[in-house]
């Protein structure tokens, strides 16, 4: 920590620029219609964006295991709970 | 309780790393909870698609693309807060706070005239599965900026009088924490409301 500040004050406004930039390729993909596919691009777009945050803004790139243990276990829970219920009312 | 070593016991870089998975379990009971309407959200839209996609343009893109913005400058500016605070800027810590609340009360507002132009239209929380999802939704994203801006002001106001050093600012990086949650929850809802039909 600490090895010059300005070089985080620069990590993060990268990061602001790269969020910016993802928000308006998102906007404007949503104008093509692209069909299934404007979900799908749109998801892959949110999740780099969230992925920039949670790495960077939230600093779980320099978390321990356990942290790391604690942030994606939710994420396994939600994917759990969103495929369960898809497969019982999609193939019912 | 009886085995904890005293001294570790106050050893704030222990207390420091506890709170950190505080807040990390906090977030996963949040994730659960917004999952479930995101779930709800994917059931009605596979089963009425037609309805998702007629209902979704009736949002307006360019504000909710504008409030996202707005959301992004709010993380960039907790960061940047928090980043002072490591450094023992408190004063700066307090100017970066000062601009996340009003880009946070920037944002209800934005959410404000889209409501009242919802509304005005004749489209409630009760007109269709779509607007019963998106009043939801983006309400309990609001109770979530509104709870936010209330953390932010206290640690603000603690800030001020002097409680957090380079040392002890736990409060400042949790704060930040649940701001940066908050933000991520809408990078999801605008892509799915306002974009994807």
């Amino acid at each position: 920590m600490g090895s010059g500040a300005h070089g985080g004050i620069r990590k993060y406004l990268a990061v602001f620029g790269a969020l910016l930039c993802l928000t308006v390729a998102t906007v404007l993909v949503s104008y093509a219609d692209l069909g299934i596919l404007n979900v799908v691009v749109a998801l892959l777009i949110a999740s780099l964006k969230a992925s920039l945050v949670a790495l960077y803004f939230m600093h779980l790139r320099g978390e321990s295991r356990l942290v790391w243990g604690f942030a994606l276990a939710p994420i396994a829970f939600l994917l759990l709970i969103l495929f369960g219920t898809l497969v019982d009312t999609q193939l019912r | 309780m009886g085995d904890a070593h005293p001294a570790e016991r106050h050893d704030p870089a222990v207390a420091f790393e506890s709170a950190k998975l505080g807040v990390w379990t906090f977030l996963a009971t949040e994730v659960l909870l917004f999952g479930a309407l995101f779930t709800a959200y994917a059931v009605f839209r596979l089963k009425f698609p037609a309805l998702f996609h007629a209902e979704h343009e009736k949002l307006d893109r360019v504000l909710g693309a504008a409030n996202t913005v707005v959301l992004i400058t709010s993380s960039l500016t907790v960061v940047l807060g928090v980043d002072a605070a490591r450094r023992g800027r408190m004063r700066l810590l307090q100017a970066y706070y000062g601009a996340t609340i009003l880009l946070a009360a920037v944002f209800l507002g934005v959410k404000y005239v889209e409501y009242g132009e919802k509304f005005h239209h004749g489209l409630h929380p009760g007109t269709n599965i779509f607007f019963s999802l998106y009043f939801m939704l983006t309400g309990l994203h609001g109770i979530h900026v509104l709870l936010g801006m209330g953390v932010l002001a206290y640690v603000l106001v603690m800030a001020g009088r002097g409680r957090y050093s380079e040392e002890y600012r736990t409060p400042v990086e949790m704060s930040g924490l649940y701001w940066h949650f908050v933000d991520l929850v809408w990078i999801y809802l605008f892509p799915l409301l306002y974009l994807a039909g």
